[in-house]
C-alpha cells in the first residue's frame, strides 16, 4: 500500500487489440516519480501501443491507467496532456508548417488563459501571457541548444534535429511525466550521446519522470532506473537494468527475433 | 526580466522593418488619394475587392490555417447579407447594431456546421458544407420573409442622420473594415489561436497530445470564418442595395476558394492578393473584350457563364504549379533580394 502510494503512474492489467491482433495483453507496471523507466522489446511487441493508451489516443479495452491516482482511461488526449503527461513521438509528428519556436509555443496552449477577443486585439492579458510563455520557451530552446534554428521551419531541419525538436516540444509542455518513444532511432553516435545527455538533464534538472522506449540497449542500460521487457504484448521481465539483461527469457526473446 | 519583455514583444511586432513600414505608408496614401483620382466604376471594383478581402480572410482562417475544407462559405455570406437585410429592413435596426449581429448569426450557424468536422475529414467534410450551402439557398428561395427569387431591398447605411450613399463614401467604409479584418486576422494568426489552427491542420493527433482541444478549436475556426463571411455579406448587402439568393450560390463559394488557393493558403497576404485578383479578373476580361462588343454582342453574357470555369482552371493550375500561390512567389522574390550579393 505504502509503495503504491509513491507510484506516479500505475498501469494494471492493460489489454488492447486491433481487430484480431492482440497488441498488448494484461500488462501491469508502475512508475515512481522522478524515475527513468524504460520499456524494451522486439518490433511489434506493443510498446508504442502502451504509450497511445496512456495518452488517450487509443482506448484500452480492459485494465486501468492511473496517473497521480486518477484514472486516465476514458479521458480525451488533450485532457490527459493537461494533467501533465507529454509525448515525444516515434515517427516525427511535428507541425511542419511552423517554425521551431512556434512548434514549442503550440505545446503551451493549456498554460495560456486569454480568449478569442484578447487574441483579436493582441493586448492586455494576451500580450502578457504570450511574452511570458515565449520567455519560458526560450529557456527550453537554450536547454536543448536549439538557438540557431529557432526561427527555421521544422521541415528544413535534419532528421536528428527534428527528433530533438520533438523532445523540446514535449518539454515545453511543462509536463510532470514525459513519454519518449525511440528518441535516438536513426541517429549517429554523436547525436545519440547528445540525446542521452538531454534526457538525463530533463530528468534530473527539471525533475520530470521519463518513460523511455528504445531499441538501443546501451542507452537503455545507462539511463534507466528500471526496465520492463515486452514480447508479443506480454510483459516477460521487469527490474533494474543489470537483472533484466541477464534474464534468460529476455535473452531468448531477443535471440529468437534475431534467429 | 524587463528587457526580455521588450525584446520578445518587438520580435513579434506586426510592422517590423523599414520595408514593411514604407509599404504601409504607400498603402495609406493610396487609400486616401484613390477615391479622388478614380472613376466611379473603378472605385466600385475596389469596393467589391474590399468586401472580397474580408470574406477571403475568413475562409483562409478555416481552410488555409485549420485545414478544414468548406464549400459553403458563400452560404455564410448569404446569412450575413439576409440578417442585415431583415434587421435593418423589416425591424428598422441601425446598421451599427445589424453589422455585428450579422457576423454573430453567421458564426452561430458556423459552429453548428462545424460539429460534423469533429468526425468528418477532407471530401466528406466538403460534401457536408456543400449540402449546407444548398440548404441555405433553398431556405432563402422558399421562405416568405426573404422573398425568394424576387429579392429583397436592403436599406441604406445610416447613422445619426448621416447616410452613406456615394461610391466614395462606401470606399472609405469598406476599406476601414477590410483593414480592421486584416489586423484581427493577423493577430489571431500570431497568437495561440493561430497556432492551434495550424497544429490541427498539420498533425491533429500531435496537437491533441500537446493539450489542444480539437473540438474547441475546430468549432472556433468555423465560427470565426463564418463571422468574417457574415460581415462581408452584411457590407455587400448594403452596398448592392438589393439581394437575391442567386448572389450567394455555389459559384460564390468557389470564387472564395479560388481566392485563397491563388493567393496562398494559410497566409494573410495571400488572402488579400487572391481576393483582389479573383475579383479583378472578370472585370479585366470585360475590359479586354469590350472592343469586340460591337461585332459579338453576346460576349459579355458569355463571360459571366464561363467565369466559374475560369476560376476552376485557376484553382487547378495553381495547385499544380505553385501550391503556395502568389504568396509563395512573393516569398521567393523576397528571399532572392535578401541574398542578393550587394546587400551584404
Ligand atoms: N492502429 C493500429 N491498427 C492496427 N494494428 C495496430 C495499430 N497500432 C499498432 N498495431 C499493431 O499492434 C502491434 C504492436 O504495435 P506497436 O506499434 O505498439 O509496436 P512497438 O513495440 O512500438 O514496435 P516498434 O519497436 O516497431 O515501434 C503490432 O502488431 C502492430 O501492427
Ligand atoms: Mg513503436
Amino acid at each position: 500500500m505504502n509503495q503504491e502510494a509513491s507510484l506516479q503512474l500505475e498501469i494494471a492489467d492493460l489489454s488492447m487489440s486491433f481487430g484480431g491482433i492482440q497488441a498488448i495483453r494484461g500488462v501491469s507496471f508502475g512508475v515512481k516519480k522522478g524515475e527513468i523507466y524504460s520499456i524494451i522489446g522486439p518490433n511489434g511487441a506493443g510498446k508504442t501501443t502502451i504509450f497511445n493508451c496512456i495518452s488517450g489516443i487509443y482506448r484500452a479495452k480492459t485494465g486501468s491507467i492511473r496517473f497521480e491516482s486518477r484514472e486516465l482511461i476514458g479521458l480525451k488526449p488533450d485532457r490527459i496532456a493537461q494533467l501533465g503527461i507529454s509525448r515525444a513521438f516515434q515517427n516525427i509528428a511535428l507541425f511542419k508548417g511552423m517554425t521551431v519556436l512556434d512548434n514549442l509555443m503550440s505545446a503551451r496552449v493549456h498554460l495560456m488563459k486569454y480568449g478569442l477577443i484578447g487574441a483579436a486585439v493582441y493586448l492586455g492579458r494576451c500580450l502578457r501571457e504570450e511574452v511570458q510563455n515565449r520567455d519560458e520557451v526560450e529557456d527550453v530552446i537554450e536547454f536543448l541548444d536549439l538557438q540557431p534554428v529557432r526561427k527555421s521551419p521544422v521541415g528544413s531541419l535534419s532528421y536528428g534535429l527534428q527528433k530533438r525538436v520533438e523532445l523540446a516540444r514535449a518539454l515545453a509542455m511543462k509536463p510532470k511525466l514525459m513519454l519518449v518513444d525511440e528518441p535516438v532511432s536513426g541517429m549517429n553516435l554523436e547525436e545519440r550521446e547528445d540525446m542521452a545527455r538531454y534526457i538525463i538533464d530533463i530528468n534530473e534538472e527539471r525533475d520530470i519522470t521519463v518513460i523511455l522506449i528504445e531499441h538501443d540497449m546501451g542507452l537503455v542500460m545507462d539511463l534507466s532506473d528500471r526496465v520492463t521487457v515486452l514480447n508479443f504484448g506480454t510483459k516477460i521481465a521487469e527490474g533494474v537494468p543489470g537483472e533484466v539483461s541477464r534474464n534468460p527469457g529476455v535473452v531468448q526473446a531477443y535471440l529468437g527475433e534475431a534467429g | 526580466m524587463a528587457n526580455f519583455k521588450v525584446s520578445y514583444q518587438e520580435d513579434t511586432a506586426l510592422f517590423q522593418n523599414l520595408w514593411v513600414k514604407s509599404w504601409l505608408a504607400i498603402f495609406v496614401a493610396a487609400m486616401i488619394a484613390l477615391p479622388f483620382l478614380m472613376s466611379r466604376y473603378q472605385l466600385s471594383i475596389l469596393n467589391e475587392m474590399g468586401i472580397a478581402v474580408i470574406g477571403a480572410l475568413g475562409l483562409n482562417l478555416l481552410t488555409g490555417y485549420t485545414g478544414q475544407i468548406s464549400l459553403g462559405h458563400g452560404a455564410f455570406v448569404a446569412i450575413g447579407a439576409y440578417t442585415t437585410g431583415l434587421l435593418t429592413g423589416a425591424l428598422g435596426l441601425p446598421f451599427v447594431i445589424a453589422l455585428p449581429l450579422s457576423g454573430l448569426m453567421a458564426a452561430l450557424l458556423g459552429m453548428i456546421v462545424g460539429i460534423p468536422s469533429l468526425r468528418l475529414k477532407g471530401l466528406y467534410l466538403a460534401l457536408g458544407t456543400l449540402a449546407f450551402g444548398f440548404i441555405v439557398e433553398y431556405v432563402l428561395f422558399h421562405w416568405d420573409l426573404t422573398k425568394g427569387d424576387m429579392g429583397m431591398a436592403v436599406p441604406k447605411i445610416g447613422a445619426g442622420g448621416f447616410v452613406i450613399e456615394t461610391e466614395r463614401q462606401y470606399f472609405f467604409l469598406i476599406m476601414s473594415f477590410a483593414v480592421l479584418a486584416t489586423l484581427v486576422a493577423k493577430n489571431l494568426a500570431r497568437t495561440k489561436i493561430g497556432r492551434c489552427f495550424v497544429a490541427i491542420r498539420d498533425r491533429d493527433i500531435a496537437a491533441e497530445a500537446m493539450g489542444i482541444s480539437l473540438a474547441k478549436y475546430k468549432i472556433m475556426a468555423f465560427a470565426v470564418s463564418a463571422f468574417y463571411a457574415g460581415i462581408a455579406g452584411c457590407l455587400m448587402a448594403h452596398y448592392q442595395k438589393w439581394i437575391v439568393p442567386g448572389n450567394f450560390d455555389i459559384s460564390l463559394s468557389i470564387a472564395y476558394i479560388a481566392m485563397i488557393v491563388l493567393g496562398g493558403m494559410g497566409t494573410i497576404l495571400g488572402s488579400i492578393l487572391g481576393a483582389i485578383l479573383i475579383t479583378g479578373i472578370p472585370h479585366g476580361i470585360v475590359f479586354l473584350t469590350d472592343a469586340f462588343r460591337e461585332t459579338y454582342p453576346s460576349l459579355s453574357g458569355l463571360i459571366v457563364d464561363i467565369k466559374l470555369g475560369i476560376f476552376g482552371i485557376i484553382i487547378v493550375l495553381t495547385l499544380l504549379f505553385e501550391p503556395q500561390g502568389l504568396f509563395g512567389i512573393y516569398r521567393r522574390i523576397k528571399v532572392y533580394w535578401k541574398t542578393w550579393p550587394f546587400k551584404y
